[in-house]
């Protein structure tokens, strides 16, 4: 049957229809949804994990036990599950391993803009590159028939356009393979030095396997052109946008699988056209490859290694016309994202700014405690990187810095890596003063469940992650529960625990106002009356409120009533209670 | 056919996803290749959001680009100014009429664009600005401004009513599904 399907939706039922029967993953945009998609299916079990590298790991289990197994993550995510990934590339398999990670080119939601197919030649793991939602199905059950023939784990790589969009695809039947027996086999699967001595040529002598493989692979195909004048080597989605510009003007070389990369058939193709030319996002990988190959070749000379490509930039580069649109003279102002009104962080945020404190921040929703107007946090590197880099920052600091320093971390992120830091300021004794903002969902990826959350990827209840008592295990002593929107005994428990010689952990704990099961009052009401127009409930930089003629006007379709811009109104302008008058 | 292309958008929240799941629904079953592009993560917080809805013979790339774009689809009225780059020359734009304040606007340091509508009846495009979230509001919610803008655009294809319930009734949950339909046939028949 023919479908439209998300590039994500695609891999899910491809993994569906391959067998796969174990999938664990750590969301993260923009793969989140293969996993969501997956565990819609009875006969796959599927769970988040805590981070990529247990998911890795744990699929790699699943494997050895003798099934088809899979993970998912976002490319940051590679480098969290890296450890595991360079020696699984040792130990090969025993049922076939995808590994699928996708790239965000253009950071539509992520830190940095990393090319992930370096991964795939520095760890000799073959990557398949789905161009949109029909290879993501196929490129899937390919996969493990690679994974199986070659004993190998095998990257499948995405990227936010093909994850994202939804195309045609036609679906098939599910085949489940026998689950295959495990057998104890130390050489391969002990990878201590002198194991793994012997195990490193094997990988080398699979890399050479899968490259005759990828001589003669119809998913490196090529496609004729009119011309002769360029011959275009691509991949993904550069791959539609070097269609759509150029139709079949030129020969096209379509790389499905992007490592290990054939030698002859790039060679031969070189040599049929006047003019090699590589059309690839971010680093230029495949024409390194050219170059290795000694040919004379273009890319990153025509095409920025930043952001996103597409079908005009194409036709520019390649001198073609572009077509061009109107712009209208007028300054239109920028629409960054906010946080949502109601959120429980917002009003967490507005008191860490008030006290002036240096704030060490994290990856999820509360990132955007860093734009104005609460300007909040300092830091964002990496999942987890907030607190063990406060560690870090006191130490190196005086008793002083120590009470004007914290580290904001959400519940799943904490989870993910933020409690191994946490371990390091117990351990070694640091006067830090950790936040941990529980929302108790994980938010920015479109709320997953985590394992402070109490219920698992399937959406059944389980066993629920008791933060405090976390916290108290790993040898903090200080732990305290705060209501975020309770602004006032918010800013009298960081000051205590600011002030505490050793370390500390405060919980602030409100659900995500998006949550479906969370009951909001109904909208705040603004009394022109009393509003003497002093500005200070936008301190706090909610959608929901603006200033129209000096006056504060809430929007009702917007404010969920959480009140803490009536902690602000010292005249008692914005109030819950007006409306019953 | 040469491939049409419908850019959605508009403010993160408000509804552009599944206007443009819809659609691309209704495009398959009429035997179309389809290409819907969306927006997940970040940018979904309140920030501007755009998909891109792509139908034809044979459909390569999964976005759209500037000058390429045969009809806008703006759910704000600021939204609809910041796309006209991608409008082709001569392009629709349907656009629903509402005011909503970015954060850079709200907090002061910048203005909200004046008489918005009329700059825009300036472009060599044509122009429908309406008030749909009034018309929403009728059918029952704020919310349903997607739809009230799906059956304005409606008027501008040539699929049944049928064709256009069903695609709906497969988009929309079915709690609120009459609301939504209400919605749909007071925007078409605006």
């Amino acid at each position: 049957m023919k479908t439209l399907m998300l590039g994500n939706e695609a891999v899910a039922r491809g993994l569906y229809e391959a067998g796969c029967s174990f999938v664990s993953s750590y969301p993260g945009t923009p793969s989140t949804e293969i996993t969501e998609c997956v565990a819609k299916y009875e006969e796959v079990y599927a769970e988040w994990a805590p981070n990529e590298k247990v998911a890795l790991e744990a699929a790699f289990g699943a494997s050895l036990r003798g099934v088809r197994s899979f993970c998912a993550m976002k490319h940051v995510g590679l480098n969290v599950a890296a450890d595991p990934l360079f020696t699984i590339s040792y130990t090969g398999v025993n049922a076939g391993l995808i590994i699928g990670v996708a790239d965000d080119a253009g950071m539509h939601s992520s830190q940095n803009e990393q090319d992930s197919r370096h991964y795939a030649m520095a760890a000799r793991i073959p990557m398949l590159e789905p161009s949109d939602s029909a290879e993501g199905l196929a490129f899937a059950k390919l996969a493990y028939e690679l994974s199986e023939q070659f004993d190998t784990a095998v990257l499948l790589k995405m990227c936010t356009r093909v994850s994202h969009s939804q195309s045609v695809v036609e679906t098939g039947e599910r085949k489940l393979p026998a689950q295959r027996a495990y057998e104890k086999n130390p050489a391969k699967y002990i990878m201590m030095p002198a194991n793994a001595k012997r195990r490193h040529p094997e990988v080398e002598a699979r890399t050479k396997a899968l490259t005759e493989w990828a001589e003669t692979a119809e998913i490196n195909r090529v496609e004729p052109g009119q011309k002769k004048t360029y011959g275009i080597i691509t991949s993904s989605t550069c791959y539609q946008y070097v269609k759509e510009a150029l139709g079949d003007t030129y020969p096209v070389l379509k790389l499905g699988m992007i490592w290990p990369m054939p030698e002859k058939k790039i060679r031969d193709f070189a040599a049929a056209v006047e003019k090699l030319v590589v059309v690839e996002e971010l680093d230029g990988f495949i024409e390194a490859h050219c170059r290795s190959l000694g040919l004379t070749v273009s890319g990153k000379d025509l095409f920025p290694e930043i952001g996103e490509l597409s079908q005009n930039m194409v036709q520019e580069k390649l001198g073609q016309a572009v077509q061009k649109g109107e712009i209208l003279s007028e300054e239109i102002p920028a629409r960054p994202p906010v946080m949502c009104a109601g959120c429980p962080h917002r009003s967490l945020f507005y008191v860490l700014k008030k006290l002036n404190l240096t704030v060490l921040g994290d990856i999820g929703c509360y990132t955007l405690g860093a734009v104005a107007p609460l300007n909040a946090i300092d830091t964002t590197v990496c999942m987890g990187a907030s607190v063990s880099g406060l560690h870090g920052f006191v130490k190196a600091g005086d008793e002083e810095s120590a009470g004007k320093t914290v580290a904001v971390i959400g519940d799943s992120t904490f989870i993910h890596s933020g409690v191994t830091g946490l371990i390091n300021i117990a351990y070694n004794e640091s006067n830090s003063t950790v936040i941990i903002l529980d929302n108790s969902i994980t938010g920015m990826t479109g709320h997953q469940q985590n394992p402070t959350t109490g219920y698992n990827l399937k959406g059944d209840p389980c066993t629920k992650i008791d933060l405090e008592s976390l916290c108290h295990a790993v040898g903090i002593k200080r732990v305290r529960v705060v209501d975020p929107y309770d602004m006032e005994t918010c800013q009298t428990v960081i000051k205590e625990e600011l002030a505490a010689k050793e370390p500390s952990v405060i919980i602030s704990r409100r659900p995500c106002a998006l949550l479906k099961y969370v009951k909001h009052p109904g909208p705040i009401c603004a009394n022109p009356e009393k509003c003497k127009g002093c500005k200070a409930c936008m301190s706090i930089g909610c959608p929901a409120i603006s200033m129209v003629d000096g006056k504060a006007v809430i929007d009702e379709t917007l404010c969920v009533g959480c009140g803490v811009c009536e902690q602000l109104c010292k005249f008692g302008a914005l109030s819950q209670r007006e409306k019953n008058f | 056919m040469e491939t049409k292309n419908m850019m959605i958008v508009g403010v993160g929240g408000q509804g552009t996803l599944l206007a443009s799941k819809l659609l691309g629904r209704l495009l398959l079953t009429k035997g179309f290749d389809v290409k819907v592009s969306e927006v997940h993560g970040m940018s979904q917080r309140g920030g501007s959001v755009v998909t891109y809805v792509r139908w034809g013979d044979r459909v390569c790339s999964p976005i759209i680009d500037k000058g390429q774009a045969d009809c806008i689809l703006s759910f704000e009225m600021l939204e609809a100014a910041r796309y006209t780059e991608y409008l082709k020359p001569g392009g629709r734009i349907i656009v629903n009429s509402q005011q909503i304040n970015p954060m850079p606007v709200i907090a002061g340091a910048a203005a909200y664009p004046e008489n918005l509508a009329e700059k825009l009846a300036a472009l060599d495009a044509k122009v429908d600005a309406f008030d749909a979230l009034s018309l929403a509001e009728e059918a029952g919610s704020s919310k349903a401004v997607n739809l009230v803008l799906m059956g304005r655009l409606a008027k501008h294809f040539d699929f049944t009513d049928e064709e256009w319930m069903d695609a709906i009734e497969k988009s929309v949950p079915s709690k609120f599904l009459e609301m939504n339909k209400k919605a749909f046939e007071s925007g078409k028949a605006s």
